[in-house]
């Protein structure tokens, strides 16, 4: 069975809608990733998943059970994780990982053990004297997951858990996940970038609320047929703005490294070179680049809100 | 269940004596707060501005004045002062009452003649200006006395003093304050505690564990309960010892009283806490709703007895109203737990309403 099942979810705040008609599985022991941007309802299905919002309408299913009317199910078994750093501050790490197995009230002797194992796979064991408030963000990460990991969760959910971490942090951040997943772990983790999308078993891009599109990331990426090339310019914006606006393009965005250009009538490389001269743009590099996941939400995005 | 009333025990406490500051403001403030009021409010008068206006500059007058200036009561600020000037004097509030001795003073004593001394108060005052004038009417009455010792008074009151027999408003006012002070203090102390977890995002995480609001909020008590009674315990020696206010009554029930009536303050701060936004929020709401009543409403300083009747029975839901009683007949009066359990009563069932609909109001998730 999956561990978590969401029918057809619906959250309003106000007049703003922040869930819109959500249906999604996690299944057991996998990676799930929620990925969108923010203010996309990426959090509200999080809190409504961990029971700290009601749904207006749907249902989630954890572990099989609404959690509708069983609140301290689903509050004793999940491993939560919310967007800011919940933990205490002025508490140490050793007192931090003591307070959450109390507060789950996993016996004592059993702690030690998981202390221990915490501290060495999160390499947080030097430091365990240290207040919390006084690490690093990618340190402070890894103790608010050891802290949650404290009573064992088989159902793990993660709001933007590597939020402002450094790149190296991130990477052995999602490396402890995936060891997590390895081990029976079901995750479901939320996330604004990209590489880490790729990273998981199977993702769910949202916007306003709506999911786009799931599957595996390679699934996903396979979606896109067409060629896209990428053009690297010194006035990227420029060249974005001319181009996008000339409708010549089937896709044409603008990406961190350039503009993304989809060819969908495999015009080729010299015709569009062509093109972007008869736009008088200068631009001093374009190639053909296999399409990422990025490529595909932008698709997906633009598909959605003609 | 004990393990998680005990982890979030123990969490607090390491709150409380990491933050140097808050430990600092709760173990000084209790007392720098008593002295403070302890000084400012007392009701004795002493050293009243007195401006002498002396028509008959005679040996008598002299001698009067005298007399006068050898009490405590009065100080001369403005001697010689015509009479035209008098009001010039009181407008520049240099005197706050004025005698004025007649220019035939010496010789009406001398001819066994009534003599009339004018005395003009300031009464923009009005306590101080009653109490000028009762201390006046007794000097009065003993400089008659002394003088003409055969007339006959048919009857005269005997007044004895209970309880505080030289009439000291320490005595009336330290049970008061430690009523005002344990208060504020122990509804400031958790008024912030809920919000504080709301505002730093704690309160998210350890929502979704098996923890219960019972729990949390009891957790939370406890550890204050413990602080306040320090506190407690440090106004009381400082009141007993520096200000030498009396304990006649069993200190036992005392230290029970006080430990209740910090729970009430707790409960009551523990409910602002549950139901404010921001600590700003919390901290001013805790600071205006035990203040004001405690001072205007319990009898700190009016008595509840001569309030309008709606303003009694308003009196009743403030807890320092009751606790009044008790702090002040334990100390004082010496009695004892069969004489106040009504009030114990009282207090008991307001902490155990504001418990209750802490608890209640205590949200569980992140709606509203």
């Amino acid at each position: 069975m999956n561990p978590i099942i969401i029918e057809n979810l619906y959250k309003t705040y106000g007049k703003v809608t922040a869930v819109n008609g959500v249906n999604l599985e996690v299944r057991p022991s996998e990676i799930f990733g929620l990925i969108g941007p923010d203010g996309a309802g990426k959090t509200t299905i999080i809190r409504i998943i961990v029971s700290l919002l009601n749904p207006d309408r749907g249902q989630v299913l954890f572990k099989g059970t609404p959690i509708a009317g069983n609140m301290s199910f689903v509050r004793t078994q999940v491993g939560y994780m919310p967007q800011r750093f919940s933990l205490y501050q002025d508490l140490t790490v050793e007192e931090n990982l003591d307070f959450f197995g109390d507060l789950f009230n996993v016996p004592k002797n059993i702690q030690v053990n998981r202390k221990n194992n915490l501290y060495e796979f999160s390499r947080l064991g030097p430091f365990k004297s240290r207040r919390a408030g006084a690490l690093s963000g990618g340190m402070k990460q890894k103790l608010a997951l050891s802290c949650m990991l404290m009573h064992e969760p088989d159902v793990i959910v993660l709001d933007e858990p590597t939020f402002g971490v450094d790149p190296v942090s991130r990477s052995e951040f999602w490396e402890i996940l995936k060891s997590l997943a390895k081990k029976g772990a079901s995750i479901l983790v939320t996330t604004a970038y990209m590489d880490e999308a790729a990273l998981c078993d199977r993702v769910a891009f949202i916007f306003n609320g709506r999911i786009l599109g799931m599957d595996s990331p390679d699934k996903l990426v396979s979606q896109i047929r067409d060629s896209i090339y990428l053009v690297n310019s010194d006035a990227p914006h420029l060249l974005f703005d001319r181009v996008s606006k000339s409708g010549k393009f089937k896709g044409c965005e603008l990406f961190g490294d350039g503009v993304h250009l989809t060819d969908s009538d495999e015009a080729g490389i010299e015709t569009i070179k062509d093109i972007l001269n008869t736009m008088a743009v200068s631009y001093h590099k374009i190639k053909k680049i296999d399409p990422g996941l990025e490529d595909v939400f932008l698709k997906l995005m633009n598909e959605n809100s003609l | 269940m004990n393990l998680i009333l005990l982890s979030i025990i123990k969490k607090e406490f390491h709150h409380i004596l990491r933050d140097p500051q808050t430990l600092t403001i709760i173990i000084f403030m209790p007392v720098m707060m008593l002295f403070l009021f302890g000084y400012a409010i007392t009701l004795e008068m002493k050293q009243i501005e007195t401006a002498i206006i002396d028509e008959a500059k005679s040996n008598e007058s002299r001698a009067f004045i005298e007399q006068l200036m050898a009490t405590d009561f009065f100080r001369i600020t403005s001697a010689d002062v015509k009479s035209n000037q008098i009001e010039t004097i009181f407008k520049e509030r240099k005197a706050r009452c004025a005698l004025i001795i007649p220019y035939d003073f010496s010789s009406a004593l001398q001819r066994n003649k009534k003599v009339k001394i004018q005395l003009l108060v300031d009464a923009s005052d009005p306590n101080a200006a009653n109490f000028i004038n009762n201390y006046v009417n007794q000097l009065n009455l003993k400089f008659n006395l002394k003088n003409n010792a055969d007339v006959f008074i048919p009857f005269s009151f005997e007044p004895v003093m209970l309880y505080n027999p030289d009439l000291k408003s320490y005595y009336f006012f330290v049970p008061g304050l430690i009523a005002v002070i344990l208060l504020l203090i122990s509804a400031l102390l958790t008024s912030i505690a809920i919000v504080r977890e709301k505002e730093r995002g704690t309160m998210e995480q350890i929502l979704v564990s098996p923890v219960s609001p019972i729990q949390i909020i009891i957790g939370k008590t406890l550890p204050y309960t413990a602080l306040g009674f320090l506190d407690s315990i440090i106004i009381l020696l400082f009141g007993c010892l520096w200000f030498g206010v009396p304990l006649n009554g069993p200190v036992l029930l005392l230290g029970f009283s006080l430990i209740l009536y910090i729970i009430t303050g707790l409960s009551f701060g523990l409910l602002v806490s549950t139901i404010s936004k921001t600590q700003q929020v919390a901290m001013l709401a805790a600071l205006l709703a035990t203040i004001l009543p405690t001072i205007m409403l319990s009898g700190f300083i009016f008595p509840v007895a001569s309030m309008p009747l709606i303003f009694q029975y308003l009196s009743l839901i403030v807890p320092a109203t009751h606790f009044l009683e008790i702090i002040r007949g334990i100390m004082l009066k010496g009695i004892g737990l069969k004489e106040l359990y009504i009030q114990l009563g009282y207090l008991f069932i307001l902490t155990a309403f504001l418990i209750a609909l802490s608890i209640k109001k205590f949200s569980r998730n992140l709606e509203g």
